[in-house]
């Protein structure tokens, strides 16, 4: 067991959120395709509050301080606020942006003050697709340019590529970018809707026939046949599982003080503008619901052949309707690495053919045998 | 025998879980924990106590170990800290820990 699964472990039993991922601002320079958020700003809150707030979650035993957006750069006191996250409440700050305003001396500072990582999203090595998702002309060049800043100071960098249609065929091309630049780099086929429910962009999603072939990229995944084996079925182990850190060990706080299981899981369980952070923590009655899930508990997926293999998203069941009932976005993975059907998408299948009462007429006679019309 | 001076390096992240420190090198971000006895050695390195008064008010008096065996372990360790960047050690008292950022910030 390594020491921060050690800690995880220990964290969960004492019911202390190890990680928090804190959204600055949902304002942002590039206006990417995908984007579940809106860009305005709703009233974020200001430097005090922040400050306020991450003395609360230092108090609460928070560790690991995610700071992102939006992009957090456009936060006028964004040194300030990370300068009191790190030398005065000791957290250990992953950041999360697209780099365009970073510099040489933007770089040098984030050295000084210390973080632990920067993850930089990047669509493409090509500029007319990068820039065709940000919808910012120079976009890519900008933040390939902060890479190499930052990288040239010593600091761990991360390309971030999310999966679409539009740039699937490029993820070779990114992976060899951030290799030639000595950083690392994550592929992410998940496409989120608007934090408002709304799903009309996870059109831009890479279909099942593209994750398929993704799936197979033996340079991605390794060994193929281990990868995409047909899944051996739950066990009570298995069964008595934690679905995901969500509201056990992680939360997620927005720029207007709302606190959420996850990012990508947006029930709302209280606002630290008129709690304190512990008292939502361990007393919310949504947090402490999300906390009760158990995979046995799961409709649908218990019976399912992927239960115990699956990356099912208990924020991407909630936003389909229930936090319990299955993820369809996890399903069409489980199904694009292995060919086995889930149980939810058997399910859809049996209810679509008891929805078809109705027959379309014949555009013309047909003629029995016997010569009569049918 | 000169005195050791010990600081906690502002720049290490770090966090008490049940009473034992989580820190994370800035240096490399290797992560450590720390026992209870280090984790005293953290918690009362404000860069102005020599390590011996440490060892002797907080340390002897917590766990039944010989001052001089204790002094030796503590030397040993702080220094294995500074190596990993977590602690800043010298001679003379560390009044100001070291500031990363020079006056332009």
């Amino acid at each position: 067991m390594s020491l921060l699964h050690e800690l995880t472990e220990k964290a969960l039993a004492l019911n202390i959120p190890l990680s928090v991922q804190l959204d600055l601002t949902y304002r942002c320079n590039e206006r990417c395709v995908h984007c579940y958020l809106d860009h305005d700003d709703h009233g974020e809150m200001t430097t005090v509050e922040i400050k306020h707030l991450l003395d609360e979650l230092a108090d609460a035993g928070v560790f690991v301080l995610s700071l992102s957006g939006g992009e957090i750069f456009l936060r006028k006191d964004f040194f300030e606020i990370l300068e009191y996250a790190r030398l005065q409440k000791q957290f250990c700050v992953k950041l999360k942006t697209n780099a365009i305003m970073i510099r040489e001396r933007e770089a040098a500072r984030l050295r000084e003050i210390g973080v632990e990582s920067i993850q930089i999203s990047i669509y493409s090595h090509r500029p007319e697709v990068h820039d065709g998702i940000t919808l910012v002309p120079g976009s890519l060049r900008r933040s390939i340019d902060a890479a190499r800043f930052l990288k040239s100071q010593g600091l761990r960098v991360i390309f971030a590529n999310v999966l679409m249609e539009q740039n699937v065929q490029d993820y070779p091309g990114v992976r060899a970018l951030a290799e030639e630049l000595g950083l690392e780099c994550t592929l992410d086929p998940t496409v989120t809707p608007m934090m408002d429910g709304d799903r009309s962009i996870l059109h831009l999603g890479v279909g099942n026939e593209t994750l398929r072939r993704v799936f197979r990229d033996q340079a991605l995944v390794g060994d193929e046949d281990e990868f995409c084996a047909i899944p051996a079925p739950g066990d009570e182990n298995s069964l008595s599982a934690l679905p995901c850190s969500a509201g056990h060990t992680a939360c997620y706080v927005s720029p207007y003080g709302d606190v959420f299981p996850c990012v990508q899981f947006p029930l709302p369980t209280g606002n630290v503008r008129k709690q304190k952070f512990l008292e939502i923590w361990r007393h919310s009655e949504e947090m402490n619901d999300v906390r009760s899930i158990r995979l046995k508990d799961l409709t649908t997926c218990t019976s399912c052949a992927h239960v115990g293999s699956c990356t099912r998203c208990p924020g991407l069941a909630y936003m389909e309707g229930n936090m319990r009932g299955p993820s369809s976005q996890d399903c069409e993975k489980s199904f694009a690495r292995t060919g086995v059907p889930s149980a939810n998408m058997l399910a859809k299948k049996r209810l679509a053919q008891n929805l078809v009462q109705i027959r379309a007429l014949p555009t013309s006679p047909i003629v029995s045998p016997t010569g009569a019309l049918a | 025998m000169s005195k050791l001076y010990v600081a906690r390096n502002p720049r290490a992240a770090a966090r008490s879980l049940d009473g034992e420190m989580m820190i994370m090198s800035s240096r490399d971000s290797t992560l450590f924990t720390l026992n209870k006895t280090a984790t005293i050695l953290w918690q009362s390195a404000d860069g102005t106590t020599p390590l011996d008064e440490i060892v002797e008010k907080r340390i002897c008096a917590e766990f039944e170990v010989a001052p001089t065996e204790a002094l030796a372990d503590a030397q040993t360790l702080a220094r294995e800290l500074a190596g990993h960047e977590i602690l800043q050690i010298s001679e003379t008292p560390i009044t100001t820990p070291k500031q990363p950022f020079g006056d332009k910030w």
